[in-house]
C-alpha cells in the first residue's frame, strides 16, 4: 500500500454549534472523546481546547457539554433558524 | 480560521492490518449492541464490540431517553406481554415484528433491572415526585401515558450508556471505539453460507481490521440520508445520529442477508436542517410532552377528547383509558391508532379552526399541576435524548421558565414541520432484517437486533432484542467453531476502503449524498411505478460505476464519511428493488404505485423478503403471521432463560 499523507482542513458551515471559552477550558479533550460524530479534533497544543473541525456534522446532542468537567468551558448553540420562540403566558 | 489546515492528531496506520478473533462479534455499540455484548459475556463467551463513535454516548439513546415502552412485567403493570405485543401486531396490520415486540414485552423489565444494577436510574429514589398520580410510592417507579395500566415507564435514560460501558468493561468485553465495521465475511460450509466475521477500519488512524468470530450480531441501527440531505448542516438532516446511516443494512445486503418491508417509508417527519426545530424543543403534546396543556394564540385552552370525542375535564383524565377501554397505546411508532387502542388527544385541527381557535398554538405547562409540569420540564425534557443540554439547559439560559412562559408550535400539527410527499424517511417501524425466533438472519452465525430489525421501534425494544440476540449468538458460538475466511475477500475490502485516499481532485462525499437524495426524491418518492423506479435504479447504478471510483478524501474521518455514502447508495438500490418487487399499493406500508393502484390485495398481504445471491435479487414470500403464537413459540425456545430469571 502506497503511503499517504493525511490533511485536515476546517470545513465551515453556516452555523457555529460549539463555542469554547478559552479562559475556562483546561484542554482535557473529554468533549472530543465522547462526540459520536467525531467532529472535534484535539488541539496540537497541550492545554488548548479542541478544534471544531466539521461543525456542519454536529448532531446537536450535547454529549460534549455533558462530559465537560468545567462549567461554561463549552457551549452548544442552535442555528438561528432553529431557535424556537417562547412568550409570557396569556390568560384568557 | 476558515481555510486553516491542521496537523492530523492521530497516527497514520493506512495499510496496516490487524486480525482479531473472538466467539461473539457485536457490530454497533448502541443500546442493542451493548446488551448483546453483555448477554454473550455473561455466558462466558469472548466478545468484541465494534463501535464507530464512542460507546459512552453513542447511538440514538447516547444522551438519554425518557420513555421505556411495553415493560409489561413490571410489578405495577395491569397488562400482560401477550396483550401488548398482540395489540402492536394488530395496530400495524400485521406488518409488525411480533417476535421482537413479544421479547420486548416479556423481557424488557429484566433489562431495566439490569440497568439499575449497573448504576442506571430507573426509579424516583430521590422522592422528587412522591405522591404524584404517575408514581407508585412503594416501588418508586414512575409511569407515562396510561396511568391505569402502567406499562410505559419514565426513566432517567441519560444515566444508561455510561452504565452499560462500565458493565462491559467489568465483564471483559473488548470495546473498539472509533472503528467502523464495513463488510461481513462469510464462508460456505457444506453448501450453506455461514457468517465468519467482519472487516473494519479505525476511523482515526486508517488501520484495517479483520474480525474473526463464531457468531456476529448486527446492531448498527437503520438507514438514513436516503431522501434527506443538507450539505451545509448534514448532521441535522435526520432524526437519528448522523453517523448511523444503515451500514448494517448495506453490508448485510451485500453479504446475502434477507430484508423485508424496505419499500416502506413515510413522508418525512423530522429534519432540523430545514423544516424542523430541535427535537422536543417546540410546543407540543406528544411523546416527551404528553399530555401538555395546549393553548391557542389568545391563550384559550385546547380541549382534550377521548376516542369517542367526549371532552375531558381534568388533566388526570388525559392519562386514563376511555370508558369501556382496557388500555390505550401511545409512543414512538403510534401515530394515528385504531379506535380500539386510541388514547386521549387534543381536538382535531380542522374542528379547532371551525371553532375559531387561532394559530400559533403553544404548550402552556403553567396551567398543569406542579408535578406534571416538573415531570415534563426537568425530568422528561432532560432525560430524553438530545434534551439535557440542547433544550433544558439551552432554553433555560435563554430565559424560558415553564411556570411563566409558553413554548410555540409551528404550523398546524404537533410535529411543527410540514414536509413534501417526496421527502421521505424510515420512520414508524420501517423495514429491515427478517429473522427467526432466535433473531438469526437467513445466514447461519449472523444475528440482528434493535433498530436493524424490520419494524423496529424504541429503546426497550433495542435493549430486550439486543440481550436476546446476544444470548442466542452465544449459545451458537459455544456449540460452533471458528471458521476460516477468504483472504481474497478481505484484501478486496481493504482496497475498496482505501481507494478514495488515492484519488486526486475527485468527487466529495457530500456531492454524491446530495445526488442520491435527489434521485430518490425523483424516482422513489410518494408515487412510484415500474418505469420510474427502473430509471432511478439505472441512475444509481451509473453513480456506482462512474462516480464511486472518483470519490476522494484526505483523512480517515472523511474516508469514513465516504464509506457511509457508498453504503447509502447500496441502501437506496435496495429500496428500489423492494419497491419493484411489490406490485400493488399498500396503506400500512405507505406505499403507492401508479401502475398498481389497488391497495393491499389479499395475494400481496405478506412479507416480500429479498436477498442477493450472485448479484441476483431473490424474492421469497413469507406470511405475515409467520411467527405463530407468540407466547407458545417464545416459551418453547426460552426455558433456560425463564428458569434463570425465576431463580434470581
Ligand atoms: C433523539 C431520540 C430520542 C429517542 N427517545 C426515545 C424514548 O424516549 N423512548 C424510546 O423507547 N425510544 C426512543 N428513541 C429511539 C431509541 O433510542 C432507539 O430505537 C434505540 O436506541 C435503538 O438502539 P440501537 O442499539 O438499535 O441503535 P443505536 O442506539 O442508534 O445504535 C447504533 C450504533 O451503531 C453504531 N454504528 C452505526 N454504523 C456503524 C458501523 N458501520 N460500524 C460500527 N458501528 C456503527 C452507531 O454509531 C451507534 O452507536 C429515541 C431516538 C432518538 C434519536
Ligand atoms: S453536540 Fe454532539 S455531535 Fe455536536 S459536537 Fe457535541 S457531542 Fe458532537
Ligand atoms: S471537556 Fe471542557 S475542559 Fe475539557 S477540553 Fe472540552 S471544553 Fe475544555
Amino acid at each position: 500500500m502506497k503511503p499517504v499523507e493525511f490533511q485536515v482542513t476546517m470545513t465551515p458551515c453556516s452555523s457555529q454549534p460549539i463555542l469554547y471559552d478559552e479562559a475556562k477550558c483546561i484542554g482535557c479533550n473529554r468533549c472530543a472523546a465522547v462526540c459520536q460524530c467525531d467532529i472535534l479534533l484535539p488541539s496540537a497544543e497541550t492545554g488548548k481546547h479542541p478544534v471544531v473541525m466539521y461543525p456542519g456534522e454536529c448532531y446537536y446532542c450535547g454529549a460534549c457539554v455533558m462530559a465537560c468537567p468545567v462549567e461554561g468551558a463549552i457551549r452548544l448553540s442552535h442555528p438561528l433558524r432553529n431557535r424556537a420562540k417562547f412568550v409570557p403566558v396569556r390568560s384568557n | 480560521m476558515n481555510d486553516q489546515t491542521f496537523h492530523w492528531p492521530y497516527a497514520n496506520e493506512v495499510g496496516m492490518e490487524e486480525i482479531k478473533s473472538c466467539d461473539v462479534l457485536v457490530l454497533g455499540g448502541g443500546l442493542a449492541g451493548c446488551f448483546a455484548a453483555i448477554a454473550a459475556a455473561r455466558k462466558g463467551q469472548s466478545v468484541i464490540l465494534v463501535e464507530k463513535g464512542a460507546t459512552e454516548r453513542s447511538g440514538s439513546a447516547g444522551t438519554g431517553f425518557d420513555h421505556w415502552e411495553s415493560a409489561c412485567t413490571n410489578p405495577c403493570s395491569q397488562v400482560t406481554p401477550e396483550e401488548i405485543a398482540e395489540a402492536y401486531v394488530n395496530e400495524q396490520d400485521w406488518y409488525s415484528n411480533g417476535i421482537a415486540h413479544y421479547i420486548e414485552c416479556r423481557e424488557g423489565y429484566d433489562r431495566m433491572l439490569d440497568l439499575e444494577s449497573f448504576g442506571g436510574k430507573i426509579r424516583d429514589t430521590d422522592d422528587e415526585f412522591a405522591g404524584a398520580a404517575f408514581r407508585d410510592d412503594k416501588t418508586k417507579l414512575m409511569f407515562a401515558y396510561d396511568y391505569k395500566n402502567k406499562f410505559t415507564l419514565r426513566v432517567w435514560g441519560s444515566t444508561f450508556k455510561p452504565a452499560l460501558v462500565r458493565e462491559m468493561k467489568r465483564l471483559g468485553v473488548t470495546v473498539l471505539d472509533r472503528t467502523e465495521a464495513t463488510a461481513l465475511l462469510t464462508a460456505v460450509v457444506d453448501g450453506k453460507k455461514h457468517g465468519v466475521g467482519a472487516c473494519g477500519m479505525d476511523v482515526h488512524t486508517g488501520k484495517f481490521y479483520v474480525f474473526r468470530a463464531k457468531s456476529t450480531v448486527l446492531a448498527m441501527s437503520r438507514p438514513a440520508r436516503v431522501w434527506l440531505f443538507d450539505a451545509d448542516q448534514p448532521g441535522l438532516c435526520e432524526f437519528r445520529p448522523f453517523q448511523s446511516i444503515g451500514s448494517g443494512h448495506a453490508m448485510g445486503w451485500k453479504a446475502g442477508v434477507e430484508f423485508t418491508m424496505m419499500e416502506k417509508s413515510v413522508r418525512a417527519e423530522y429534519s432540523a436542517a430545514g423544516r424542523s426545530f430541535p427535537a422536543y424543543g417546540t410546543g407540543n403534546n406528544h411523546n416527551t410532552w404528553y399530555a401538555a396543556t395546549m393553548v391557542d394564540a389568545r391563550g384559550v385552552e385546547i380541549p382534550y377528547v377521548d376516542r369517542d370525542g367526549r371532552e375531558l375535564k381534568t388533566v388526570l383524565e388525559r392519562y386514563l383509558p376511555a370508558e369501556g377501554q382496557k388500555f390505550f397505546l401511545k409512543g414512538g411508532v403510534i401515530d394515528n391508532p385504531k379506535y380500539e387502542y386510541r388514547g386521549p388527544e387534543t381536538l382535531d385541527f380542522d374542528e379547532l379552526v371551525r371553532r375559531g381557535y387561532q394559530l400559533p398554538f403553544y404548550a402552556d405547562l403553567s396551567r398543569m399541576p406542579d408535578e406534571e409540569r416538573r415531570v415534563i420540564w426537568g425530568m422528561m425534557v432532560g432525560e430524553e435524548g438530545k434534551t439535557k443540554i440542547p433544550i433544558l439547559q439551552n432554553y433555560s439560559e435563554r430565559g424560558f421558565d415553564p411556570s411563566r412562559h409558553m413554548l410555540q408550535s409551528y404550523g398546524t400539527g404537533w410535529q411543527s414541520a410540514n414536509f413534501l410527499e417526496q421527502e421521505r424517511q424510515f420512520f414508524g417501524a420501517p423495514g429491515g432484517i427478517l429473522h427467526d425466533w432466535d433473531l438469526k438472519t437467513n445466514i447461519d452465525g449472523i444475528y440482528a437486533c434493535g433498530d436493524q430489525l424490520y419494524a423496529s421501534d424504541c429503546a426497550g425494544f433495542a435493549c430486550a432484542t439486543g440481550y436476546y440476540a446476544g444470548r442466542k449468538a452465544a449459545d451458537a458460538a459455544a456449540a460452533g467453531q471458528l471458521l476460516d475466511y477468504d483472504r481474497e475477500d478481505a484484501r478486496r475490502e481493504m482496497e475498496r476502503l482505501y481507494a478514495p485516499l488515492y484519488v486526486e481532485q475527485g468527487t466529495g462525499w457530500k456531492e454524491l449524498n446530495q445526488a442520491i437524495a435527489k434521485a430518490m426524491q425523483n424516482y422513489c418518492g410518494g408515487m412510484r411505478c415500474e418505469a420510474l423506479l427502473k430509471e432511478g435504479l439505472d441512475l444509481l447504478e451509473s453513480y456506482e460505476k462512474e462516480i464511486v471510483p472518483t470519490l476522494c478524501c484526505r483523512n480517515p474521518h472523511e474516508l469514513m464519511r465516504t464509506h457511509e455514502v457508498q453504503d447509502i447508495l447500496t441502501v437506496a438500490k435496495l429500496v428500489i428493488h423492494a419497491s419493484l418487487h411489490r406490485t400493488s399499493s399498500s396503506a400500512p406500508l405507505f406505499f403507492r404505485r401508479s401502475d398498481y393502484p389497488q391497495p393491499d390485495p389479499e395475494c400481496d398481504r405478506c412479507h416480500i423478503a429479498l436477498h442477493q445471491e450472485n448479484g441476483q435479487v431473490i424474492e421469497r414470500r413469507v406470511p405475515l403471521n409467520f411467527f405463530g403464537n407468540l407466547k407458545e413459540e417464545y416459551e418453547k425456545r426460552n426455558q433456560n432463560y425463564i428458569r434463570e430469571e425465576a431463580a434470581l
